[in-house]
């Protein structure tokens, strides 16, 4: 790279950086002066509470269904438009993209719409005695439709750069569909397949606005963490929610280190396959 | 199973892998969405009108959009700005910089809410300096803002970086040797360059904004016809179980969006066949 002809002006970078200061850095500054300020043996026990030990569980467990099938869906839609040509393929990459520019609470309300008390299907799930909305259900259905994009956005894009010779070799050589999925398909995208993971997973955690509208807020039952720390924030109980949002607030920050270092992963592996050493 | 719209491909599983995706992609979003086109018409064409007609609810959606639309237009030329620095400067921190442009992506928005409603409130760290002058950042339409701002910064930096970066910097140098002056530069060569990419950023980081519920309900204060945004009425609309008042406004969301998406794509075509 050859020098730039104008040097960026010592007022345009720090004003850029005043900007990031006041929106982003003081905000999070704020938050764990908060956590800090009531002592962090405080803060601890605030995990302690059974309330916020259900929120923490339940979080957990709306993540461990969403991300496996929001993930298997995506490879399975990434393998179907990364590599082959059919009608409709642009439409069907809309409306996968489709939840990315929907309301969090719109996300929610389809659900309701769906299954709640005046719902659709509510005279079905009356007779089968099951409960969707305000419940456990509702949570993870309301979590897969916002997570839904996140693994096919990272993949698609990574799988048509590289093509499919290799793919298309590993058969001529004798292997069979599984075998090149295994060896061939999923190593070369196994950098960016975590980043979308990773990112599937922080949001599946730290989903509000969908979640909020299906929860029905039934403390110690619906109430995931992003949703406790609402109800503890409303309730005065301000101390036990910025410990809580102090975990989600690490939770962000951990993705997004790992994110960096899979991103400079992914760079040299596409980097290995343009110019072969 | 393999229909004859598909190209032929030697590679195996198209069949099973786009069955899969097509129940993924019906069961989660396309039915649920069907839900929401149909359900206001339940209401019938003079119930949608009257609903939509409210004082609460334009108050709503004029908030919503209009706010939305101020916190895009700012981060417009703030993000090309951080872009700018962070693709051109050399300082100390930069890749910590470029690291905390992607926080709001990462940061659950209920956490940024109550992070930004400490720093902004009258006795927060930023709003104690305002305080005294009678200024309401948070509680008020300037929260809204900002958090507006926040939640659409990172769309505007991320799609102006690439571009700046591959932007050659020999063709600024010749401007330079031609005897361009450092604004006319920008504006001749380097602002025709990025106006497709800072469109882009402008239309995400708007259409974000709109639906942003999380961290603005903390931090706007909520009174029904002054800081209640439309996300917020809809979920005001569910709790009294009023689901087709709650549709209604869902779907006047989602067409105000996607015309001004429309508009933006209409606006960069122009320009490309204009460029080309």
């Amino acid at each position: 790279m050859t020098a730039r002809p104008h040097p960026v002006p010592v007022l345009a970078v720090l004003a850029a950086l005043a900007a990031l200061t006041f929106l982003v850095l003081l905000p999070l500054a704020a938050l764990f002066a908060e956590v800090l300020d009531q002592g962090i043996g405080r803060a601890l026990a605030a995990f302690n509470d059974p309330e916020s030990r259900a929120a923490i569980r339940l979080t957990a467990l709306v993540a461990a269904i969403s991300v496996p099938v929001n993930t298997i869906g995506g490879l399975a839609a990434a393998w179907c438009i990364a590599r082959f040509h059919f009608a409709g393929r642009g439409m069907l990459l809309t409306f996968i993209e489709l939840p990315l520019s929907v309301s969090p609470v719109i996300s929610g309300l389809v659900w309701v719409l769906l299954f709640g008390a005046q719902g659709w299907f509510a005279p079905v799930l009356e007779r089968l005695g099951v409960q969707v909305i305000f419940a456990t259900p509702g949570l993870v259905l309301a979590t897969l439709f916002v997570t839904f994009p996140f693994v096919v956005r990272q993949l698609v894009p990574l799988m048509v750069a590289q093509g499919r010779e290799e793919e298309e070799a590993a058969l001529t050589l004798g292997a069979g569909g599984w075998r090149m999925f295994w060896h061939v398909t999923l190593p070369n995208v196994r950098w960016a397949l975590l980043q979308g993971v990773l990112l599937l997973n922080a949001r599946a955690m730290g989903e509000f606005g969908a979640v909020s509208v299906v929860s029905g807020r039934i403390r110690g039952q619906t109430l995931t963490m992003p949703l406790q720390i609402e109800a503890l924030y409303n309730d005065f109980q301000a101390p036990a929610a910025f410990a809580m949002a102090g975990l989600l607030a690490l939770l962000a920050l951990v993705t997004l280190g790992a994110r960096a270092m899979l991103e400079w992963q992914t760079r040299r592996a596409v980097d290995a396959q343009v110019t072969p050493a | 199973m393999k229909g004859s719209f598909v190209r032929p491909n030697p590679l195996p599983g198209f069949g099973p892998a786009f069955g899969l995706t097509l129940t993924w992609v019906s069961l989660i979003v396309l039915i649920p969405l069907a839900a929401l086109v149909v359900r206001p018409w339940s209401l019938g064409i003079a119930g949608v009108l009257a609903s939509l007609g409210s004082p609460r609810v334009l108050a709503a959606l004029e908030l919503s959009f209009g706010a939305s639309l101020g916190a895009a237009a700012i981060n417009v030329p703030l993000g090309l700005l951080v872009a700018w620095v962070l693709v051109r400067g050399r300082f100390p921190g930069r890749q910590l910089a470029d690291a905390l442009v992607d926080l709001p992506f990462a940061l659950p928005t209920a956490v940024a809410g109550i992070a930004l409603t400490t720093l902004y409130a009258p006795n927060g760290w930023i709003g104690r300096l305002f305080a005294p002058f009678g200024v309401e950042l948070a509680y008020a339409v300037p929260g809204i803002m900002v958090a507006l701002v926040f939640a659409g910064l990172p769309y505007v930096v991320r799609t102006v970086q690439p571009v700046l970066m591959d932007l050659p910097a020999d063709v600024e140098e010749a401007a330079a040797t031609l005897g361009a002056r450092p604004p006319q530069i920008l504006v001749r060569v380097v602002l025709p360059a990025i106006l497709p990419a800072l469109l882009t950023g402008f239309a995400m980081a708007f259409a974000r904004a709109v639906g942003e519920y999380g961290s603005v309900i903390f931090i706007a204060g909520n009174m029904p016809g002054l800081t209640e945004i439309a996300p917020l009425l809809i979920v005001i609309r569910l709790e009294q179980f009023d689901y087709s008042g709650a549709a209604v406004l869902a779907l006047a969301m989602l067409a105000l969006s996607f015309t001004m998406l429309a508009a933006v794509n209409l606006v960069q075509q122009l320009l490309a066949r204009r460029g080309g």
